[in-house]
């Protein structure tokens, strides 16, 4: 028996909602109560009562299939098996009697007949759930031998890079097909053949990596044997120990388990398994945070800090204390000579919460001014900024587990199937389960028509016309009397209400006027706008392709007055919420992780929240806002930004018109770049400080939900130190004295000091883990659903309307520039791909591709695989195409995880309007086919 | 700062509360908005380039709203 195993109660919980009181059995002389709804096995389970089993698992709806789990019932006959059998009151159940061990030894006896015997070599190293149920039930002999017909010779499947199937090891228990379906919703694995035949398939694919496999690890993470395990289990060996922490990829912040052996101070990760307590992932994961973690000890890896004096020397390593006495030297000659406010720091929204904090603190106190910002701000400041303008608070308002409450669901902008897979996968489970599906989306996203999940409605709307859509069906809401208005009259300021109503139900805003503009058809929107306010519950899911644009902050108020006006908000099941990109958007935003506003949203002008920290801080704060990413660099080019402190960020990759991103850093005297690797931003840089990857370091995330969760250290940071003891140290050096022993003082500072994290420590993350804020004296265990009674941090606690008044982006298909390109991600990169271009992702995607409709593929000569040189105003860059019809005509698209095709070289300086986000969804540009190779150089 | 940039930047914030139905409050929002969001420099950038070179670029609700910035 694997002691480290997670816990396995059979079957699932019974479905929560219920006000039946419990009903009370009795197994093996046990009484116990559970809720309505839960099976026979589990209820053995709560008793203490282990009840052997093979199909069973409790992340899966039981099959009855193994018939291991037989039991006697009192007055019934036979032997149910008790993972199908629900509980009834007063049922007396025994799960051990002779005739009951004869039964489990001949199912058993029958399933080892045809599986190789070789415990001692086994890959499963004893973490082999058959092996386990062969001692449950006393097995001592297999009479039928090996020499009959058997399955032992089937060719194993070792094409996925991450796990290996092994025919031979397998009982077709059909747990992977039931976890390929119910959890992921692939149905990518099936059963082919019948009876003795039945075998294990990737569907009618040849392999694994020819199916629609997306190896999210679920079979992996089920299959009772080692016919399914992951490879580096393979080769590690048994893990010995077991870390919990949270996942460093995207914004759903999902619970993981590392599994670790060897030495403590240089131990080998195992595997990492998802974790059944992680609230945000239920035990599911995807395959970036369940493969894609062997960039953590890569050997691109620098861990020894370096310096330069100019960008065009070789690196020198040199001791931490070097590094940082020369950049604390060199930012205080900066500003001696050019002014306080010359220098300035980028905080990754990778990084922890504490780390933020202390970076933020780092710039305000001891730099002496506001020029703080996150990267947050090239992705989701816009939702900051609607959401606050309207609901009050600058955060999404639904736990993710909403969903399952919804009857209508609208997915805008966003494609949580390739950017938050474990939520999609969640998404499509209530779909199938009969929600309606509304996708408001240039391209056809697999949420649109695939296999298992069709959208009722798509509203393939031209990049840029977010606005107009969302403000034609804002008018047929209106027009044809389908608000909810005795929430508005209840919720919301009555005077900016009527303003938004007469404003929207202008004949310019319908959707018929607006069709021209959006390319939507007026049917379309008009029967999404009747789905959404009279479908019951509705829920709107958005993400990038909301906010990065040149209105992204206005359509994210048009969304948030969507849901007012039809009562979405303040229960389960409806609620406006941002898909944020990476782990701690949410919480890199919360920590002041902005120039203009100090920890909890409060701006830097307020008096008594900057009196509270110069107090804690014993410093004189500035009083105005700091410069954004883009304002830097703008700065940087006039000579008045020299000095940049950029952590855990690569803007020559991520940033929008890296020409001009690329010249501004070549202005500055002094980048300091803190990261794994040298990445495209390093190339500027003139002194390197070592990071350390989640692995290395603890410290909280927060994620889409506002769920607050723990990031624990499994071994020492690979540089010596972790990336807040740098910014701790740093600060040393610049004279601000920073003296905290753990990360969890950090926080215990921040709760102090922000009043929506009052009620949050480590303390207590331990004991429930996690916790949502806002968390303080009125919510002590967290706020699962925000604006339940009303919107707390607006005036009088009201919603406020605005006008969504739609004007179209700079940047328009002209006769130079004639198509617009709209840049996306894909499931198995992340970002800039820094990481995971690291790992074996790359046998899934192993370059950035330019789609492009066949209408517009034809007129230029491209065929599919073509090089195609990609222009804008901008910049140029060269890539293949990929000729599908997922794109509409006019719209190009692709993704910027490879330096090698720069897909922001491309992108402009468009910027929304209140945020200056870059608008990385609207560029104009032309395709041409290209005769020879890219070149590995790209201009500019 | 680059003053293209700075005009541009502070017309859309013009266009978004153009809309708005009070003008007053309107002008007010983007003065506050400006105010609220902008490193001084940019306001001070925009004022150098408008004192010498005019302010026709710039909408005429943003042109209102600087006057109330304070100086």
């Amino acid at each position: 028996m694997n002691r480290l195993r997670q816990p396995d109660s059979g079957t699932p919980a019974a479905a929560a909602g219920g006000v039946s009181p419990p009903l009370t059995l009795r197994i093996d002389g046990v009484e116990v109560a559970v809720p309505p709804g839960t099976s026979v096995m589990r209820a053995a389970a709560q008793a203490g009562v282990a009840i052997p089993k093979l199909c069973a698992t409790d992340c899966l709806r039981p099959a009855g299939a193994c018939r291991l789990c037989l039991v006697e019932i009192e007055g019934r006959k036979g032997y149910p098996a008790s993972c199908t059998t629900p509980a009834e009151a007063g049922m007396v159940v025994r799960t051990r009697s002779p005739r009951l061990d004869e039964l489990r030894r001949n199912v058993m006896e029958l399933t080892l007949s045809d599986h190789p015997l070789d415990c001692l070599t086994c890959a499963a190293n004893g973490d082999c759930e058959l092996q386990d149920m062969a001692a449950a039930v006393g097995l001592r002999e297999v009479r039928y031998g090996l020499s009959g017909a058997n399955h032992l010779a089937e060719p194993r499947d070792d094409s996925n890079p991450y796990f290996g199937h092994d025919p031979a090891k397998c009982i077709v228990c059909y747990r992977c097909v039931r976890a390929c379906g119910e959890q992921q919703g692939s149905f990518a694995i099936t059963a082919a053949g019948r009876g003795f035949a039945a075998r294990i398939a990737a569907g009618a694919a040849p392999s694994f990596m020819a199916s629609e496999c997306v190896s999210c690890g679920a079979c992996v993470n089920v299959c009772p044997t080692a016919s399914l395990i992951e490879r580096t289990a393979v080769a590690a060996g048994p893990a010995v120990r077991v870390v919990e922490t949270t996942c460093a990829y995207c914004g759903v912040g999902c619970g993981f388990r590392v599994e670790l052996n060897g030495p403590p101070d240089t131990p080998t990760v195992v595997r990492m398994t998802p974790s059944k307590r992680g609230a945000a992932n239920l035990g599911h994961a995807c395959v970036k945070g369940r493969f894609a973690w062997g960039y953590a000890t890569h050997k691109d890896r620098v861990t020894r800090p370096m310096i330069r004096a100019r960008v065009t020397d070789p690196w020198r390593e040199v001791s931490w204390d070097e590094a940082l006495r020369h950049v604390a030297g060199e930012f205080r000659r900066i500003q001696r000579r050019h002014g306080r406010d010359a220098v300035g720091a980028i905080v990754s929204s990778r990084c922890t919460n504490e780390e933020v904090y202390l970076v933020q603190k780092l710039v305000r106190a001891a730099f002496g001014n506001n020029n703080v910002d996150t990267c947050a701000r090239v992705c989701h400041s816009p939702t900051g900024y609607g959401l606050g303008q309207t609901l009050g608070t600058s955060a999404g308002t639904q736990s993710f587990a909403s969903i399952d409450h919804a009857d209508v669901i609208m997915v805008v902008g966003a494609n949580p199937g390739a950017a938050h897979p474990v939520f999609a996968s969640r998404l499509k489970r209530r779909v199938r389960a009969g929600a309606r599906l509304i996708v408001i989306d240039p391209r056809a996203i697999d949420l649109v028509d695939s296999p298992r999940v069709r959208a009722d409605v798509h509203l393939q709307l031209r990049p840029g016309t977010n606005v107009a859509v969302l403000t034609a069906l804002a008018h047929v809401i209106v027009t044809e009397g389908l608000c909810d208005e005795a929430f508005v009259a209840a919720r919301c300021e009555r005077q900016s209400f009527v303003d938004w109503h007469n404003f929207v139900a202008r004949p310019e805003n319908s959707p018929e006027a607006l069709a021209g503009t959006s390319g939507v058809p007026a049917a379309q929107v008009r029967a999404a706008a009747r789905l959404y306010a009279s479908g019951g519950n509705a829920a709107i899911y958005y993400g990038l392709g909301v906010t990065e644009h040149a209105q992204g902050s206005t359509a994210v108020i048009a969304i948030a007055n969507l849901a007012m006006a039809t009562g979405n908000l303040g229960r389960e099941g409806v609620g406006v919420n941002p898909l944020r990109g990476q782990n701690n958007v949410q919480g890199s935003c919360d920590m002041g992780g902005f120039p203009h506003e100090l920890p909890g949203y409060r701006h830097v002008s307020d008096a008594a929240t900057r009196a509270s920290f110069e107090r804690a801080w014993g410093v004189e704060l500035a009083s105005t806002p700091g410069l954004r990413i883009p304002n830097m660099f703008d700065a940087a080019l006039d000579g008045s930004f020299r000095g940049l402190y950029c952590q855990g960020e690569d803007p020559a990759q991520s940033d929008p018109d890296i020409g001009h991103v690329k010249e501004a850093l070549a202005a500055m005297e002094c980048v300091v770049l803190q990261d794994l690797f040298l990445n495209e931003t390093a190339r500027f840089a003139h002194v390197f400080l070592p990071g350390s990857s989640f692995l290395e370091k603890d410290g909280t995330f927060t994620n889409a939900e506002r769920r607050i969760s723990r990031v624990r250290r499994v071994m020492p940071p690979l540089a010596g130190m972790a990336d807040w003891q740098v910014t701790m140290a740093l600060a040393g050096a610049l004279g601000q004295r920073m003296d905290y022993a753990h990360p969890s003082a950090i926080m215990d500072e921040i709760a102090r000091l922000t009043p929506t994290f009052a009620g949050v420590g480590y303390d207590k993350l331990e004991r429930l883990g996690s916790l949502q804020w806002p968390c303080n004296d009125a919510a002590p265990e967290g706020t699962p659903t925000m604006h339940v009674g009303g919107f707390p941090s607006r005036p009088d606690g009201k919603g406020r309307f605005m006008i969504t008044q739609y004007v179209p982006s700079d940047e328009r298909a002209t006769r130079q520039y004639p198509l617009l390109l709209t840049t996306g991600r894909v499931l198995a990169q992340y970002n800039v791909g820094a990481q995971t271009r690291r790992t074996a992702n790359l046998r899934f995607h192993a370059e950035d591709r330019l789609e492009i409709h066949p209408r517009d593929a034809g007129e230029r000569g491209i065929a599919d695989g073509d090089w195609v040189g990609l222009e804008s105003r901008a910049g140029a860059t060269e890539l293949r195409a990929e000729v599908t019809a997922r794109v509409q005509p006019g719209v190009v698209y692709t993704t910027f995880h490879f330096p090698e095709s720069g897909a922001n070289v491309v992108t402009t300086d468009s910027s929304d309007w209140a945020t200056n986000c870059p608008e990385y969804k609207v560029t104009a540009v032309q395709v041409r086919r290209q005769t020879r190779p890219a070149p590995t150089e790209r201009a500019p | 700062m680059n003053p293209a940039k700075l005009i541009r930047m502070a017309n859309r914030i013009g266009d978004f509360f153009a809309a708005m139905p009070d003008r007053e409050q309107a002008i007010g929002d983007v003065a506050g908005h400006i105010a609220r969001t902008w490193e001084p420099r940019m306001i001070r950038d925009l004022r150098a380039h408008i004192a010498e070179n005019g302010a026709a670029e710039l909408s005429a609700i943003v042109r209102a709203a600087l006057a109330r910035l304070p100086r």
